[in-house]
């Protein structure tokens, strides 16, 4: 009896290892393979030298000699350059800016939903989702007609001499001219991010013990202190997820500064996408992407210990 | 849990933090919804200079028809898109499980780090990685060439991570109870999964299938890295046509994509709520039936 149930549990325990090797190892495979592998190579090809159109082995045996090229010029040109390291700068200014932008309007607007009426907030919730599941590339192309001659929102920044103001700030060319400028693509750029910051702080907010906000009232608390001494630090955890959704992805955007971005906007996506599809330059190309990967991997570590110890709080 | 009756103890009065309130929500979907309205409304102007108002007409609609561009670009997209929802759920479903079922596994650091990243990850760069890969694999066996099966690869990756973030949600909500309920009157893991668990997590897992097909279906970045000749997705369509300047076509495409996106998602809410309602009203009637 006992030997028949021990090899029984030995069985199941088998099948549940299999099994278990099936469901973490397929996307583990797939993982490694298609995301860790290619930036690898992305990484070998940066120090890579190009001849003609394939590209030189970096390991070479010959003569009984083995000889590995590495060719650094690329990242000596990166450093070098003005241009780069102006670029790399701006697009980390434009993402921050747009970052503080979508806290300064994502934040109020997801508290407000938050204490909503608990029958509204689906709703509520659904008409912050819509814009989001409308294609992105429509919405932004959309602002190209508002902000153009004639425009809706450009008429009306006119009207309220608004231009004036970005004129002086050195955000548009010229009066009554919004496109292609720095404002356009801040302003775009916090458009598309904004529900990417609004729905992570309205999960926060939502699930917030109000008591605690009762409680500090009770202890003499205006509600102005009880907003930032026990809302904000609780919702920490929220402020950093929307933060790092729009920032990281914004360092590194291309449709949008060149929809609504200007020969003033300098963005490195753009850079990557023209040295890899104008200049055909795959080595230059690769330089960039890792010099890129290295500028925003301490916010990707943030995210993803965010997202570790969120885990870990649900269980 | 009841809101609490604030006192107002500050210098704003509770009135005025309600209307302040309902101005800045107000504010903030009228700013979500501006571009959205008027995109329909100019994909009725007369006239293909934008901006000016020249009459009511339906005819960039009438010459979408004829657009075979347009209309290759959105077969090709509907298509690589159908099969990256299917694939990132899977992809997704088996991520999800991994995370919240097995707690410790060897390189589990490294996976989560992996499954999360593409979420964040400019596209620029995970297309040209992607891209060159691919670039040596083909060199190396000739196979794939570049074309809708690589913008499926692309896809997937992105939509893997979106549908593992969803479903892991949901899993995670999940009594456990349920599942070893099952265990305990027999089933076999795999039982467990297709009759207890998965009935559970299918509406996340309808939800992670629309998520990562409307994803498929507007990315431009990937798809532009990974295509071929010949294999032109609509988005990339609409983005060169952008680019030049406006163009009322792609208002008559936007309108057509926002009325189909808006009635999908009102359908949606009304039968997830459905199914709640049914659901608490079985629960309900077993819980007295069993009483």
């Amino acid at each position: 009896m006992k030997s028949a149930m021990k090899s029984a549990t030995k069985s199941l325990r088998a099948m549940f290892t299999r099994g278990r090797t099936v469901v973490i190892g397929t996307p583990y495979a797939w993982l490694l393979v298609f995301f860790l592998l290619p930036f690898l190579i992305v990484l070998k090809i940066s120090v890579s030298e190009m001849d003609g159109v394939r590209f030189k082995d970096v390991l070479t045996f010959a003569d009984g000699l083995m000889q590995l090229t590495l060719k650094f010029s690329n990242y000596v040109f990166i450093t070098q350059d003005d241009l780069y390291f102006k670029t790399y700068w701006s697009s980390l200014i434009y993402a921050a800016s747009t970052t503080f932008f979508c806290l300064l309007i994502g934040y109020p607007f997801a508290y407000f939903m938050a204490r909503a009426k608990p029958r509204l907030q689906p709703a509520l919730l659904m008409l912050v989702m819509l814009p989001f599941w409308t294609s992105f590339l429509l919405r932004v192309y959309a602002w190209k007609g508002l902000l153009s001659e004639n425009g809706w929102v450009a008429d009306v920044l006119t009207f309220l001499r608004i231009d004036h103001l970005l004129l002086a700030g050195g955000l548009i060319p010229a009066l009554d001219r919004y496109m292609n400028s720095p404002f356009s693509l801040v302003l775009g750029m916090t458009y598309t991010y904004l529900p990417f910051m609004i729905l992570p702080l309205y999960g926060n907010l939502a699930k917030m013990d109000l008591r605690l906000l009762e409680a500090a009232q009770d202890l003499g608390a205006t509600a102005f202190t009880a907003f930032w001494k026990v809302t904000v630090p609780l919702s920490k955890a929220g402020i950093i997820a929307g933060s790092m959704l729009v920032f990281i992805p914004c360092v590194g955007e291309f449709v949008i500064p060149e929809l609504l971005g200007g020969p003033q906007t300098l963005m490195i996506g753009r850079v990557l996408w023209d040295e890899f599809f104008s200049n055909n330059d795959w080595p230059m190309a690769s330089t960039v992407a890792v010099v890129m990967i290295v500028l925003i991997l301490v916010p990707l570590a943030i995210f993803n210990r965010y997202q570790a110890q969120a885990q870990e709080l649900r269980r | 849990m009841n809101a609490p009756r604030t006192r107002s103890r500050g210098v704003l009065s509770p009135a005025f933090n309600q209307w302040f309130a309902r101005g800045w929500l107000a504010a903030g979907y009228v700013f979500l919804f501006l571009p959205i309205v008027a995109l329909v409304i100019y994909s009725f102007n007369d006239s293909p200079i934008p901006n000016k108002w020249a009459g009511f007409t339906t005819r960039w609609y009438t010459a979408l028809v004829k657009d075979r561009e347009m209309l290759a670009g959105l077969w090709l997209s509907l298509r690589i898109a159908f099969y990256t929802a299917c694939g990132s759920v899977v992809l997704g479903t088996l991520a999800a499980f991994a995370l919240v079922k097995y707690r410790r596994f060897t390189g589990r650091t490294l996976f989560t780090g992996m499954v999360n990243a593409p979420l964040v990850m400019p596209e620029v760069i995970i297309g040209l990685s992607l891209l060159l890969m691919l670039v040596s694999v083909q060199r190396a066996t000739g196979f794939p060439e570049r074309g809708a099966l690589t913008i499926w690869m692309g896809h997937l990756l992105l939509g893997m991570a979106y549908a593992t973030v969803v479903i892991q949600a949901r899993l995670q909500d999940l009594n456990p109870q349920l599942e070893e309920a099952a265990m305990d009157l027999g089933a076999r893991p795999l039982q467990v999964f297709t009759l207890v668990t998965l009935p559970m997590i299918a509406q996340s897992i309808m939800s992670a299938w629309l998520l990562t097909f409307t994803l498929s279906l507007d990315d431009v970045v990937l798809s532009a890295f990974l295509s071929g000749p010949g294999s032109t997705t609509m988005p990339l369509v609409i983005f060169s046509r952008a680019r030049l300047g406006l163009n009322p076509s792609v208002n008559a495409v936007a309108t057509i994509t926002v009325a189909v996106v808006a009635t999908g998602i009102v359908v949606a809410s009304y039968l997830i709520a459905r199914n709640e309602r049914n659901r608490t009203r079985d629960m309900a009637a077993a819980s007295r039936a069993g009483g």
